[in-house]
């Protein structure tokens, strides 16, 4: 039996009188991967935003493993990293080196002491390829290097599901596929994952289930397969094809 | 400019050598009542620098406590911290200082609170209070010149707010925020002076009392402002040193 990881019902949002997000409805099961893609400022990463509260919604509901999560701090609070989340431009703290840039958060939230903090953020670190780099500065890393360390930051919360946005986006082209590898890894060892991306490549190798957004709607919600067999409306067909021409 | 600067100094030399005008005799080292009066006066530099210090630190702890308000995502804590940074930065020293030690303990007794304030309370905490807005606004500045995505990252490993500023954005911040805190100081230097109306044994108050006594104040004030001049370009090029070790970090 499935469990529904995230809801989304009827979730607007609006910056100012922006209308940005317009009666978003999803649904991700535990395991499930969903790719979302769509138009530069279509609202992709404000949907992504919204489920792990860093920005408010303002009316339909939102829910992790059944427990609403509300716009009040308590809520936001509650997450406490159970929502891993990747940005597109990697965020890593800058004034501290990698491993404890990784056992900052087991620490501080999980109140782990520092041995056992470090041995789960080497564990990571392995699982990224990258145990070698645990006491470089991360300005001394690579993008791809930067944004594995990212992903090894977010798992060592072991957080139930992750979020990633554009993860592969600021890279230069030769360290996308480090970068996708590890994500198709940890698609997987059966992560919930919900990716806005625009490398169809990884969506059709490990997505179950792919959203197309345009102007603050999902247009098109399909399983990866008849996605990009039959996309449906005219926009999704462009929009693919001219992906899909690069 | 240059030459109104030329005249400016030729005046000052031509009146330095014109006796009538100056007598020096009152701070002249060679004489004994001369050197007594520069040891007295020279002598508030301890109290000075002590005002000074004390002040700063209080002012710095306080400043970060009315910042974070001002760092919330709530409007009331963000109103909280521009009431206090407003209202604080428009009182004139002075009256705040008179308010304080001679205002502050009426209020403390007919609360049943017995603690008399001394001239060197007094002064500390009207500084530290009147500082406190400006550090609260340099702090405000070096916390927000920090990429919004930092505080994304900590709170999606659970870090709180609290805990994302302390591990997060002041080990960041802090390298903007020092050398200015630093500039702060020189501004609390020069107004402990004011510390001298309520009977503060500072630089200034020795001055004013050897002036009453000696009936020489173009050479003591003079004597006055070189003391204050060589403290503040003391810290000056500690600032500097600190701005180049802080900028030198940065490059890192
Ligand atoms: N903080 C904000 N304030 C106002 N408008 C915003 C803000 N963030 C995003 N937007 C606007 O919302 C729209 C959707 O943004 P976003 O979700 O980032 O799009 P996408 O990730 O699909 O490119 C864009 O038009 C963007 O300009
Ligand atoms: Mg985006």
């Amino acid at each position: 039996m499935q469990t529904t990881a995230i809801e989304l019902i009827n979730v607007n949002k609006w910056f100012d009188k922006f209308h940005v997000l317009k009666d978003i409805n999803l649904k991700v099961e535990t395991g499930e991967k969903v790719v979302i893609c769509g138009p530069s400022g279509s609202g992709k990463s404000t949907v992504v935003r919204c489920i792990n509260k860093l920005e408010k919604h303002q009316s339909g509901f939102i829910s992790l493993y059944g427990k609403e999560l509300t716009n009040s701090e308590k809520s936001a609070n509650s997450i406490q990293g159970n929502i891993g989340m990747v940005f597109q431009q990697f965020n890593l703290f800058p004034h501290i080196n990698v491993l404890e840039n990784l056992i900052l958060g087991p620490m501080k939230t999980r109140h782990k002491n520092r041995d056992e903090a470090v041995k789960i953020a080497m564990h990571y670190l392995e699982r990224v390829d990258i145990p070698d780099q645990a006491n470089k500065m991360p300005a001394q890393l690579s993008g791809g290097q930067q944004q594995r360390v990212a992903i090894a930051r977010s798992l060592c919360m072991e957080p139930k599901v992750m979020l990633f946005d554009e993860p592969t986006s600021s890279l230069d082209p030769e360290m996308i596929s480090e970068v996708l590898d590890v994500m198709v890894e940890l698609a997987n060892d059966g992560m919930t994952m919900i990716v806005v991306t625009h490398e169809m490549g990884f969506a059709r190798k490990v997505a179950d289930k792919v959203l197309f957004m345009d102007k603050g709607k999902i247009v098109e919600q399909n399983t990866t397969e008849e996605f990009f067999r039959s996309p449906k409306t005219e926009r999704c067909k462009t929009f693919l094809n001219q992906i899909l021409k690069h | 400019m240059k030459k109104i600067l030329i005249l400016c100094f030729t005046c000052l030399a031509l009146a330095g050598c014109s006796s009538d005008i100056w007598g020096w005799y009152v701070i002249n080292p060679t004489t004994p009542s001369g050197w007594i009066n520069i040891k007295f006066l020279v002598s508030g530099i301890g109290n000075t620098i002590l005002i000074s210090i004390v002040a700063a630190f209080i002012s710095i702890n306080l400043g970060l406590i009315i910042a974070l308000p001002g760092q919330s995502s709530k409007k009331g804590w963000r109103i909280v911290n521009r009431i206090y940074v407003e209202l604080i930065r428009s009182i004139p020293l002075l009256p705040m200082l008179f308010w304080v030690f001679y205002g502050l303990p009426i209020i403390f007794r007919s609360m049943g609170i017995n603690i008399p304030i001394d001239p060197f309370w007094g002064a500390v905490i009207t500084l530290a209070i009147s500082d406190s807005a400006f550090t609260a606004e340099i702090y405000r500045s070096g916390i927000q010149s920090i990429a919004k995505g930092q505080k994304e990252a900590a709170h999606s490993i659970g870090l709180n707010y609290i805990q994302t500023m302390r591990y997060v954005i002041l080990p960041q911040a802090i390298r903007r925020i020092l050398p200015p805190l630093a500039n702060q100081f020189i501004y609390i230097v020069k107004m402990s002076a004011f510390a001298s109306v309520i009977g503060m044994q500072e630089l200034t108050r020795r001055a004013n009392e050897i002036v009453v006594t000696e009936y020489r104040p173009l050479e003591i004030y003079s004597l006055l402002i070189l003391e204050y001049l060589v403290l503040v370009l003391i810290i000056s090029a500690g600032v500097r040193w600190l701005e180049r070790r802080m900028g030198a970090n940065e490059n890192q």
